[in-house]
């Protein structure tokens, strides 16, 4: 029996492309499929895999050194411990937490004010904008070294011009402090240069309106520039609360996250690559910075999609 | 914070005209006292670089007897001490031995992925954007643990690494800056494909070009500002690299300059004077690149956000 009425099914998976209906040739479907099985095996072996095997890990017991018949499963005995009685942890999140406050009150703001003046026919905006964001290209670690010139107690600048002998990167009580100047340095450019590519989506005839209306300059930031801004504030946020949960470079550059600057991204390094290697313990660390994370990465990605789907 | 977040700062779907007017003039006396401002600020940023380069120049002898706010003893010889007690010419070499091949890879793959986006709406579309993106804003010290385990499991033949294993060796950085760095790539690219017009490959599909040929003929090319400004991006955060560096290269010689300058710490940080000329040079290759391809990098960074 013939099914004359039978609706062509679509056959492959392959969606109307942008509206028009196609059918790949077998030879193009299978380049398709190469071409995005190759780039997402790494991502998933060396991203995806990773991830989950640290979640896996974090309820055993391994010194990393003997076969995965060597681990020894203690349930949550590792988020216990961490809670509890590991001396290092509270004030690591304490200090990410205040590296969190810290970028946002100075580098972001300052960050978001430069763009904004910079945005305008300025003389010289090009070479301030350049002298600002040129931090952004060096590395963290670099920056370390760099402000050591500053921080040096016989050497650095400060104690020369005031005659004093803090030991910047030493003293524990201040040198978390310290380094977060540092990280301004680069962390105000990078967020300016955020800012700026965001304006530029700013519709010029607005601001025009704005001011035949003989709106204030005040007034025009508040009701016109800010609610353009509205969707790149979300993105600086979750930039700058990842890249809190992040800080590693500089601490490790200075003394390996001790004495003063622990932070939960060298924790998890310190239970590795140090004498006690402790891969459960140092995995349960590397969870609850995932889980974190998750959060913020969920909503980066929310804001994406719906830009995606507004296409 | 080796990695940086995906500058993706969504803005309107307006298409931004190419002489787009700045943001309007500031009043008179409100322009003056802004710039005085921005002057002095600008001024306060620069300091610390120009105070690094400054020093390099100056010898130890002199400043530890006069000072730093003193005037004189200028020398080239730190950077000639530097350079052969911190062996730069051989972590120099590591680091472009690490840093072109990421890049091409990175480079390679994403536009492959972003092609397929940009291209088809497969149904997972989002699906797959989203596991490059994400995997892309993870902090790569929650991986540290499997990947390291991974590495010291996986044979490598001994000219391919003398460790024989990947750990230890110049391929475990390549690819794993690769696996972290497809996210943005992945995702500005495919934004920057998605505004060429469909009519062109309507006319190549007619004339029966194969898919591969669409990519690789049609696509790549018109791509290009793309990627350059990718590259650029990619070379400064690749060759900045710290964390993967530091973790998963254990022999001394083997680590890229970044991560080396903290190896010679013990024999440095007594000397200021030789701190700075370490610093200037590991720092001279990026900024070489950044002023050579500013317009680039800058682009680059805000391609995320217009939509090429």
């Amino acid at each position: 029996m013939t099914h004359i009425d039978e609706a062509p099914r679509p056959a492959t998976a392959v969606a109307p492309a942008q509206g028009r209906a196609k059918k790949l040739p077998g030879r193009d479907r299978a380049t398709v499929i190469i071409m995005v099985t190759i780039p997402l095996v790494l991502v998933v072996l060396l991203v995806w895999v990773p991830a989950l095997l640290s979640v896996v890990l974090s309820f055993g017991k391994w010194n990393g050194f003997g076969d995965l018949d060597t681990i020894e499963w203690v349930g949550v005995q590792n988020y216990q411990d961490i809670f509890t009685i590991y001396p290092a942890f509270w004030p690591a999140v304490q200090h990410n937490l205040i590296w969190l406050g810290f970028l946002f009150v100075f580098p972001t703001v300052l960050g978001m004010l430069l763009a904004v003046v910079l945005d305008r026919e300025m003389k010289g905006s090009r070479f301030y904008q350049t002298a600002f964001y040129m931090p952004v290209v060096l590395s963290l670690a670099l920056i370390g070294f760099i402000w050591q010139l500053f921080y040096s107690r016989d050497q650095g600048l400060i104690n020369q011009v005031f005659h004093s002998q803090v030991d910047w990167y030493g003293d524990p009580d201040i040198n978390l402090w310290a380094v977060l100047v540092a990280t301004a340095w680069r962390h105000t450019g990078y967020i300016m240069l955020i800012y700026l590519a965001g304006l530029k989506g700013v519709d010029a005839s607005l601001r025009e309106a704005a001011a035949v209306d003989g709106a204030s300059e005040v007034k025009t930031f508040f009701h016109v520039i800010f609610p353009v801004m509205r969707p790149i504030n979300m993105v600086v946020i979750v930039i700058v609360v990842i890249e809190s949960l992040r800080a590693f470079d500089l601490v490790w550059v200075i003394n390996k996250g001790r004495n003063g600057l622990e932070v939960i991204g060298a924790l998890v390094a310190q239970n590795v690559i140090g004498e006690a290697t402790r891969y459960g313990f140092g995995s349960a660390l590397a969870v609850i910075m995932m889980l974190i994370s998750s959060i913020f990465i969920t909503i980066y990605l929310r804001t994406v999609f719906r830009e995606e789907r507004n296409r | 914070m080796t990695y940086e977040t995906p500058v993706a700062t969504p803005a309107p779907a307006r298409a931004t005209p190419p002489t787009r007017k700045e943001g309007g003039v500031l009043s008179k006396r409100r322009g003056t006292i802004a710039t005085v401002i921005v002057a002095l600020l600008a001024l306060a940023w620069l300091f610390p670089l120009l105070w690094a380069l400054v020093n390099s120049f100056r010898e130890y002898d002199y400043t530890q007897a006069n000072g730093y706010l003193s005037f004189g003893g200028w020398t080239t010889s730190n950077y000639e001490q530097a350079w052969t007690q911190g062996n730069f010419g051989l972590h120099m070499r590591n680091s472009l031995l690490i840093t072109v091949p990421a890049v091409l890879l990175t480079l390679w793959l994403s536009s492959m992925v972003a092609f397929v986006l940009a291209r088809f709406s497969y149904r997972f579309n989002l699906a797959l954007l989203g596991v490059f993106l994400a995997a892309n804003l993870l902090p790569p010290q929650a991986l540290l643990i499997p990947v390291f385990r991974m590495f010291r499991e996986v044979p490598l033949p001994y000219f391919m690494s003398d460790s024989g294993s990947m750990l230890n060796s110049f391929w475990a950085l390549i690819l794993v800056n690769t696996a972290f760095q497809l996210g943005f790539c992945t995702f500005v690219l495919s934004n920057y494909m998605k505004t060429l017009p469909h009519e062109i490959y309507e006319s190549a599909e007619l004339d029966g070009a194969s898919v591969w040929r669409q990519y690789w003929q049609l696509t790549m090319p018109l791509v290009r500002p793309a990627l350059a400004a990718l590259a650029t991006l990619q070379v400064t955060w690749v060759y900045n690299e710290f964390f993967w560096a530091t973790v998963l290269i254990q022999q001394g010689n083997k680590l890229p300059v970044t991560s080396a300058l903290n190896n010679l710490r013990g024999q440095f940080f007594t000397d200021t004077n030789l701190v700075a000329a370490g610093s200037i040079i590991v720092a001279l290759p990026v900024l070489v690149v950044f002023f050579a391809l500013q317009k680039q990098f800058v682009s680059g960074l805000t391609l995320g956000s217009t939509k090429g």
